[in-house]
């Protein structure tokens, strides 16, 4: 932003130095906290995640490339309202919050309705984001994240994010998100209801993806049609949700 | 005694490890940019955001008031001194700085010379510039159309926008190869714009010293001598006053060659302010307007016989120069080399009309790791080839095989008239098919198929003219395409070498080394290497196309050859003896009749400047010139595997077999260096990189975030085999490669997605082979050809 002077701000605040925000841990009753300067790489290499939130776990090694994830973090990219940002989608997708502190104290705010728009946040002028907040899993967490990319290290022309709470053979809660295809993160609302409380079927994941894909308003650009992109919503939809049916049955 | 065991002195054929990398890997390269000089001032550019625009005025009184900014140049500046237009190296002018319009997004409009390089880019903000738009040209359809406007309407004789129409071959004898043909094989294809984009950005620092009136100009170059001449003219000052110095050089694929507008405004500044003028262009500045790439159309058609043989070719071309026509390309012909193509194969006819046209887009260039139009070449003959094979029903390699010229059929004359010398064109292909497992994978291909998988197999085969030139037919602005080395052997045997070519990460300090120890069996270790400063290097036309090797390689091993002559008769003088009776062998001459007694070429050394013998001049140093007989005609063999995912258009390389046949491998360590870039390069091109424009001119692939630099993540990996047929009249052996896998490569990817969706009836998809363009090519069933967002 600063190098192709978007953006000259007159002062910047380093948090680096900020003690003690560089964890994320599960709590006792599951749920998750990123804390603002937890690296990409952390998540990536964290052995937290595998099983408690396999959504994180799938999205955070293809976030960016390697040098980048050393650096960049969570909290950060989720403020930075990029609608081509990853996490923002898997943390929309898992209806995770972030906390922001200012001089009044904390607020908790749905990432949802912390993304405003592209570059734009819900946060106040004197407020920092201190952490984000996956809540506890309503069940067996599962979910994946495929994104489109034209080489390592891109940003996506077409991300899909799913999470899945399980409760037996039923689908307890659901959360599908989209990434850049739109003016902002996609909450694909109508295709998660399809999918919750009942069991997953070949039916419902066709109908859940196809919601998705309506769900989506991609442009046309340089990096394919709006009607590809849409398609790719539906393809990784159902692609993931598809996996985690066949690694159901294979359970079974 | 016995001769010096060549491997172990580092010779022809040591796999040495680089010379040049003990100060790269430590961080030690000196490069433009970390040269600093007393007093030094920065230089930045204002670009014009518009493509096509008048300038109505422009008002630096702002950047001249801010603190810190010693100067500003504009078009007036430049102007009043006759250098608001340069001259490029095809016979076109190119504005420096902006004066009536500015006729692409990108173009120099305004510097600023200020104490740093913020201050100086915050004042190019504070210029203020009234642009009246003007309708905007992106492709040849738009410049091509009924009243069109006119871009260049700053020359005379320049009604339209065409800038040339060029035409070779026999017109008659083709056509009537076309109408004897069984089938005639037709595609149009677009090879689309790309940047050679080193990872270091052009720059200059010029230093001029009034109390001695000599320019010294650091600058990002790949041809020093060249620039020299040039800034002679430019400048009107005479040569002995300018010394160009190319210090490290981060990369040049091609871009580097050309002289640009930020070059000269920083001369002209440092001549008006008395102080060295530093300009280092950002990534931005160096993608929207150094010289790009391709950008060029072809309608192709093969005559065919029924048994598979070509009769006949016909190309056409239309070439998109952007708003100058400043290809750097040093033949006498317009587009380059195009009529290289199909010199691997036995074609009695051809044809080609090529025509260059003027659009609102930056000016070229045209390199990137070769052209000149041959990258271009031989990417339309092995798409051409593709296609007739898969119109006449024949397998791909089949058909190569019967129309390859044969092995006992050199010297043999292309198509279009070159001339090429030697090759096993169907043994490089037979190792290819071999190491690829040809045969079975036809039947694995065949069963995916039946489960829905689409798997393909790309062939690209060709032989490519490198190492311009000889000077019959190649000259930049006159001056002949030579190269130069200069061997100064001390008197402990040691060496200098300096050489008229300027590596830019090919390794000259290493190979050169090599050859002079192949030449005089002085280790490589012992001979140092340096270019780049037209103060001491010897006059050469500098390292792109392949040509150090073939070209400046030469000169080195003709200026051993003459060291050694000299020496020769040093030694008969110290054995004694006649110099006919003086035999060599490596690093050593003896007695014929009793080779135990012998001198060392180290001992020659110290006799050039203790002992010679009466009447000869002391010491023992030589310089070549040397002017290539030919071209060099390597041959490669490309093959990829690949796997298309139907439902996302995304598709995946299995595998890639390289068979390169360079001639002979002076540091093969290095030759697969220079074939693995390249092939990471071809890839990169045919699956993500492309320059586009919108309908306003404005360029799309201006940073990295759009234009895509291949990485270690997604480059498949490449095998590699060899096939060695020596050039014959080059000194060692060898042929040109830096070149070759950029080139041949690109076609072997594309042919293996077609290959893999050709059952739905497409039978082009146009690079980059994008995802979103093979899943609309297999919904529809329709080629996908030309560029978008704008296509024509
Ligand atoms: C080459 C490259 C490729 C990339 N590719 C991807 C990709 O594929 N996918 C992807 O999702 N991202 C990608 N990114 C973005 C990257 O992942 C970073 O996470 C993102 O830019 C945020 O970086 P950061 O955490 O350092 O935050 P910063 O860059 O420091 O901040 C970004 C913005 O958020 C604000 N901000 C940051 N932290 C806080 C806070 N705690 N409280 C309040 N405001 C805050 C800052 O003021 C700024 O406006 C890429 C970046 C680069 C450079």
């Amino acid at each position: 932003m600063m190098k192709l002077r978007f953006a000259s701000p007159e002062m910047l605040v380093d948090i680096n130095e900020i003690p003690d925000l560089d964890y994320h841990r599960v709590d006792d009753d599951g749920t998750i906290r990123v804390g603002a300067v937890c690296r990409h790489a952390d998540l990536e290499r964290s052995s937290l995640l595998d099983t408690r939130q396999p959504t994180m776990a799938a999205a955070a090694p293809l976030v960016a490339d390697p040098i980048v994830r050393m650096r960049g973090t969570l909290v950060g990219s989720v403020c930075h309202a990029d609608p081509q940002g990853d996490w923002a989608s898997v943390m929309t997708a898992l209806d995770a919050s972030i906390i922001a502190q200012g001089p009044n104290g904390r607020r908790s705010i749905a990432v949802r309705d912390f993304v405003l728009g592209p570059f734009q946040n819900a946060l106040a002028f004197d407020e920092i984001a201190v952490e984000a907040v996956v809540p506890t899993p309503r069940g067996m967490p599962a979910g994946g994240y495929l994104k489109l990319e034209r080489r390592v290290g891109d940003y996506a022309t077409v991300g899909v994010a799913v999470a899945i709470d399980r409760v037996g053979s039923q689908v307890g809660r659901a959360g599908i998100a989209l990434t850049a295809v739109g003016p902002a993160t996609i909450a694909a609302d109508a295709a998660a209801q399809k999918l919750t409380g009942r069991p997953l079927t070949a039916d419902n994941i066709g109908e859940a993806a196809e919601l998705a894909a309506e769900a989506a308003q991609p442009k046309s650009d340089h990096r394919g049609s709006a009607d590809f992109k849409r398609q790719m919503v539906r393809v990784f939809t159902s692609r993931i949700l598809t996996g985690l049916l066949r690694s159901e049955e294979e359970a079974a | 005694m016995t001769a010096v065991d060549e491997i172990k002195i580092g010779g022809m054929g040591a796999s040495r490890r680089r010379v040049e990398d003990n100060r790269f890997i430590r961080g030690k390269g000196n490069y433009v940019d970390d040269i600093v000089l007393p007093g030094m001032l920065h230089m930045e550019i204002l670009r014009s955001p518009l493509a096509h625009a008048r300038i109505r005025s422009i008002d630096a009184s702002k950047a001249w008031a801010m603190p810190g900014v010693r100067l500003v140049l504009t078009g007036e500046t430049m102007a009043a001194r006759n250098l608001a237009w340069m001259p490029t190296l095809s016979y076109d002018t190119q504005a420096v700085l902006a004066t009536d319009k500015v006729r692409f997004q990108g173009q120099e409009v305004a510097c600023v010379i200020a104490d740093d390089p913020y201050i100086a880019k915050d004042a190019c903000e504070a210029i203020v510039v009234d642009y009246e738009p003007l309708p905007v040209i992106v492709n040849p359809t738009q410049s091509m159309a009924d009243g069109a406007p006119l871009i260049r309407d700053d020359k005379e004789n320049q009604p339209n926008n065409v800038i040339y129409d060029w035409e070779v071959g026999d017109k008659e004898g083709t056509d009537s190869a076309f109408a004897q043909a069984d089938l005639v094989s037709k595609i149009d294809l677009h090879y689309p714009r790309s940047h050679p984009s080193p990872i270091e950005c052009c720059g200059s620092i010029a230093d001029f010293n009034r109390a001695t009136s000599k320019l010294t100009v650091y600058l990002t170059t790949q041809a020093p001598h060249i620039i020299r001449a040039a800034v002679a003219l430019v400048a009107e000052l005479p040569e002995q006053m300018i010394r160009i110095i190319s210090p490290d050089i981060g990369g040049g694929f091609g871009n580097k060659v050309p002289v640009y507008p930020g070059y000269v405004a920083s001369i002209l500044a440092s001549i008006l302010l008395e102080r060295p003028v530093k300009w280092i262009e950002d990534r931005t500045g160096n993608l929207i307007s150094t010289g790009f790439a391709r950008d060029i159309y072809l309608h192709g058609e093969l005559a065919l016989r029924k048994d598979g043989r070509i009769l006949g070719v016909r190309m056409n071309t239309t070439a998109d120069h952007g708003a100058f026509f400043s290809d750097a390309q040093p033949s006498k012909f317009k587009i380059g080399l195009m009529h290289s193509a199909f010199s691997c194969y036995d074609i009695p006819n051809a044809h080609l009309l090529a025509r260059g046209v003027y659009t609102n887009k930056a000016p070229g260039g045209v390199a990137y790791r070769c052209s000149f139009r041959v990258t271009e070449a031989m990417f339309f003959q092995e798409r051409m080839v593709q296609a007739a094979a898969d119109d006449l029903g024949m397998d791909q390699a089949e058909f190569r095989r019967i129309n390859f010229v044969r092995d006992d059929d050199f010297p043999h004359r292309t198509p279009w008239g070159f001339l090429t010398d030697s090759g096993q064109y169907g043994k490089c292909l037979d190792v290819g098919l071999e190491a690829v497992g040809y045969q079975d994978f036809l039947m694995e291909k065949e069963e995916a198929a039946k489960r829905g998988r689409l798997l393909g197999i790309g062939i690209s085969t060709m032989t490519e003219p490198l190492g311009a030139g000889n000077s019959r037919e190649y000259d930049i602005l006159g001056i002949k395409m030579f190269d130069s080395a200069e061997l100064k052997i001390h008197m402990t045997g040691k060496a200098l070498l300096r050489t008229g070519a300027k590596s830019q990460g090919q390794g000259h300090e290493t190979t050169w080394a090599q050859i002079v120890a192949h030449e005089l069996g002085i280790p490589a270790e012992d001979v140092l290497v340096e270019e780049g400063d037209t103060d001491t290097a010897p006059f050469g036309m500098g390292t792109y196309a392949s040509r150090s090797t073939p070209v400046a390689g030469a000169a080195v091993a003709m200026v051993s050859r003459k060291i050694r002559s000299k020496a020769r008769k040093i030694a008969a003088h110290l054995l004694e003896i006649s110099e006919e009776d003086v035999e060599w062998e490596l690093g050593r001459f003896y007695v014929r009749s009793q080779p135990d007694r012998g001198v060392t070429i180290q001992e020659c050394a110290v006799a050039a400047y203790s002992n010679m013998p009466d009447g000869m001049e002391p010491g023992l140093e030589n310089v070549a010139y040397y002017d290539p007989p030919n071209l060099t005609w390597p041959f490669a063999c490309y093959i990829v595997k690949v796997e298309v995912d139907p439902a996302t258009g995304v598709w995946d390389v299995l595998r890639m077999v390289a068979v390169d046949d360079c001639g002979v491998r002076i540091n093969p360590m290095i030759v697969e260096g220079q074939i693995m870039g390249g092939l990471t390069e071809a890839y990169a091109m045919a699956n993500m990189q492309f320059i586009t424009f919108d309908a306003e001119g404005n360029c799309i692939g201006s940073n990295f975030t759009d234009y895509l630099l291949p990485t270690a993540w997604e480059t498949p990996g490449f095998e590699l085999h060899e096939v060695v047929t020596p050039c014959p009249h080059h000194p060692i052996g060898a042929k040109g490669i830096g070149e070759c896998a950029a080139v041949g490569g690109p076609a072997a990817f594309v042919n293996a997605v077609m290959d893999a969706v050709k059952g739905s009836g497409v039978r082009n998809i146009d690079m980059p082979v994008l995802p979103d363009r093979v899943y609309e090519a297999l919904q529809t069933g329709q080629d996908i050809s030309g560029a978008p967002p704008v296509k024509m």
